[in-house]
């Protein structure tokens, strides 16, 4: 399948002066959070296929870049308010991706230039949409530059320039950490050959990240059917009280 | 061992979470709160999303609330009428609660109303607690045992209608101040996640004059009702009852109280109420400097709608 897409690829572009096509292998093409998920490496290697030698003049560069599932968020800034830091304005992100890392072979800026980089939407700024703010709100830029940067810190947004090994201008690899903190869906792998900052090639594939087992079950039965939930939870409460306390008088009298 | 918590969509330390379940314990245990107040706190500093905290805390609550009700039942030191008329002013005080925490949600205050009703309530509890015991480590320097005048006259509220007659506590008074203070836990139990013991405690001995050997077995069968229905509130409202952290809490709380009360048998009365007043009142201190000093990150990122 990986074959036939990349021969796909290679035809579609025959202008190229040498058709490269990427064949992919992962590590893991499924990502299970189990109630010990404690993280995850993806390890994503491939080749180039050719049908052509390579072009001497440019070298290949390879960018790897995963993008988890987007949701709209709200964006809240704190400001002092009688003595006390109060949220007073809120920003509306229509769609940000809850992951994003992107891998690279060489510094992003070199690897691909900013024309490529607006058709791709490869970095991440460009992976967030905002439309706009409210008319009240002032510098709404600095709302999606915050979220960038919180999401930096946390380890959900990533980028690795020069992680990616290139070996021969043919093979490539490179390992992304997907952290602790991990919601699921479905994950877009996207693969980019360039040369000299145009990207003569594009592979994509699907990471499936899910909650299995426990997580899986607890979770929709929580939105699914609330009431159940909740009298669950509640049953498992008394009886672990009823537990402690029978427990206790068992210790005492022994 | 980190474990994933489904709801709360988080991976934490489970040994963690049952040494803090522990440490909470023992405080319940040696003084004979529900620590709600203590442990809701501490589970917004580890990083637990203060929606589930609080939904999570009051499933908790009925947990350890169970337990010790049992061992009241069999004493006989529960006034099961006063426990009803409390429990309706409960049961709207936890309906209102939880529409003004959703109202706050959606308005993105909801962690400012948490905390500010914590910062309040902590501070006056504690402060008061520590000079009452304070001024009663003193008095028993001077005067070893000299008679507690006991102030029988509750003026405004002989004169209510309603009364009825509460045969467990030995009092014939108007249901309507049960009910006023049942409602005003019920709204604190919503908003704050907790068991609301540590206000009814001291509003059923010095507003409805209870005898003090039946208040805290009244107010755990109180809390019971009014915390299990907030969970199943917050279960169907917010979808925030994270069922594997309340078990872990549980879990190392349950341990935590059995070693707590030993310790508590072996201390003095006053010792044990300063360090609870030292320890209510450094929580709220924290509490406080984070609402007081500019936060690290002033921007916050939550679903749309509250969800």
């Amino acid at each position: 399948m990986t074959r036939l897409l990349a021969l796909v690829f290679a035809l579609a572009f025959p202008v190229l002066a040498a058709a490269e096509g990427v064949v992919l292998g992962l590590s893991q093409k499924q990502v299970r959070i189990t109630t010990n998920f404690d993280g995850s490496e993806i390890l994503i290697f491939g080749a180039v296929k050719r049908e052509a030698p390579a072009p001497d003049s440019e070298t290949l560069e390879v960018i790897v870049a995963i993008e988890g599932p987007s949701s709209p968020l709200t964006v809240r800034r704190k400001e002092r308010k009688l003595g006390i830091w109060v949220n007073v304005d809120a920003v509306e992100v229509d769609e940000a991706p809850a992951f994003y890392a992107i891998a690279t072979s060489a510094p992003f800026r070199d690897v691909i230039s900013d024309t490529e980089d607006l058709r791709y939407r490869v970095s991440v700024p460009r992976a967030i949409r905002s439309v706009g703010a409210p008319m009240n709100v002032q510098n709404a830029e600095s709302f999606v530059e915050a979220v960038i940067r919180i999401r930096q810190e946390s380890g959900l947004y990533q980028l690795n320039e020069g992680a990616v090994e290139v070996t021969d201008q043919t093979l490539f690899r490179t390992q992304i950490a997907l952290p602790a903190n991990l919601t699921e869906g479905d994950y877009k792998t996207r693969i980019f050959l360039t040369r000299s900052g145009k990207v003569v090639s594009d592979f994509e594939t699907v990471i499936d990240v899910r909650k299995v087992g426990l997580e899986r079950f607890l979770f929709n039965l929580s939105r699914q059917q609330p009431l159940v939930y909740g009298l669950m939870s509640l049953a498992i409460a008394i009886a672990a009280g009823w537990l402690a306390s029978a427990a206790f008088r068992v210790f005492l009298r022994s | 061992m980190q474990i994933y918590l489904p709801i709360a969509e988080v991976s934490v330390n489970a040994f963690l979470l049952l040494g803090l379940g522990g440490m909470v314990g023992i405080l319940s245990g040696m003084f004979g709160v529900g620590g709600g107040f203590l442990m809701t706190p501490l589970l917004f500093f580890i990083g637990i999303p203060p929606a589930v905290a609080v939904a999570t805390e009051a499933n908790q609550i009925v947990a350890s609330s169970f337990s010790g009700l049992l061992a009241h039942l069999r004493r006989k030191t529960v006034d099961l009428k006063m426990g009803t008329m409390l429990l309706i002013g409960g049961l709207i005080g936890a309906a209102v609660g939880v529409v003004i925490f959703n109202y706050l949600k959606a308005q993105g205050q909801v962690d400012l109303l948490v905390r500010l009703c914590y910062v309040a309530f902590l501070g006056v509890v504690g402060t008061l607690m520590f000079i009452e015991s304070l001024n009663a480590i003193r008095k028993a320097k001077k005067t070893a045992g000299a008679p507690v005048k006991k102030r029988r006259d509750r003026g405004w509220i002989s004169k209510l209608p309603f009364k009825m007659r509460f045969h467990t506590s030995g009092l014939y008074i108007s249901v309507i101040p049960p009910i006023i203070v049942g409602v005003l836990v019920g709204i604190l139990a919503a908003i704050m996640g907790v068991g609301g013991g540590f206000i009814m405690v001291p509003a059923m001995i010095y507003i409805l004059g209870m005898p003090t050997k039946v208040v805290v077995g009244t107010s755990l069968f109180q809390i019971i009702f009014v915390t299990a229905f907030t969970t199943l509130l917050h279960a169907t409202t917010n979808f925030t009852v994270d069922i594997v952290l309340a078990v872990l809490l549980l879990v190392g709380g349950v341990i935590g109280a059995q070693i707590g009360t030993r310790i508590g048998l072996k201390m003095k009365a006053e010792q044990l109420r300063i360090l609870l007043a030292l320890l209510v009142m450094i929580v709220c201190g924290k509490l406080a400097l984070d609402l007081l000093l500019q936060p690290s990150e002033l921007f916050s990122i939550g679903a749309v709608g509250g969800h």
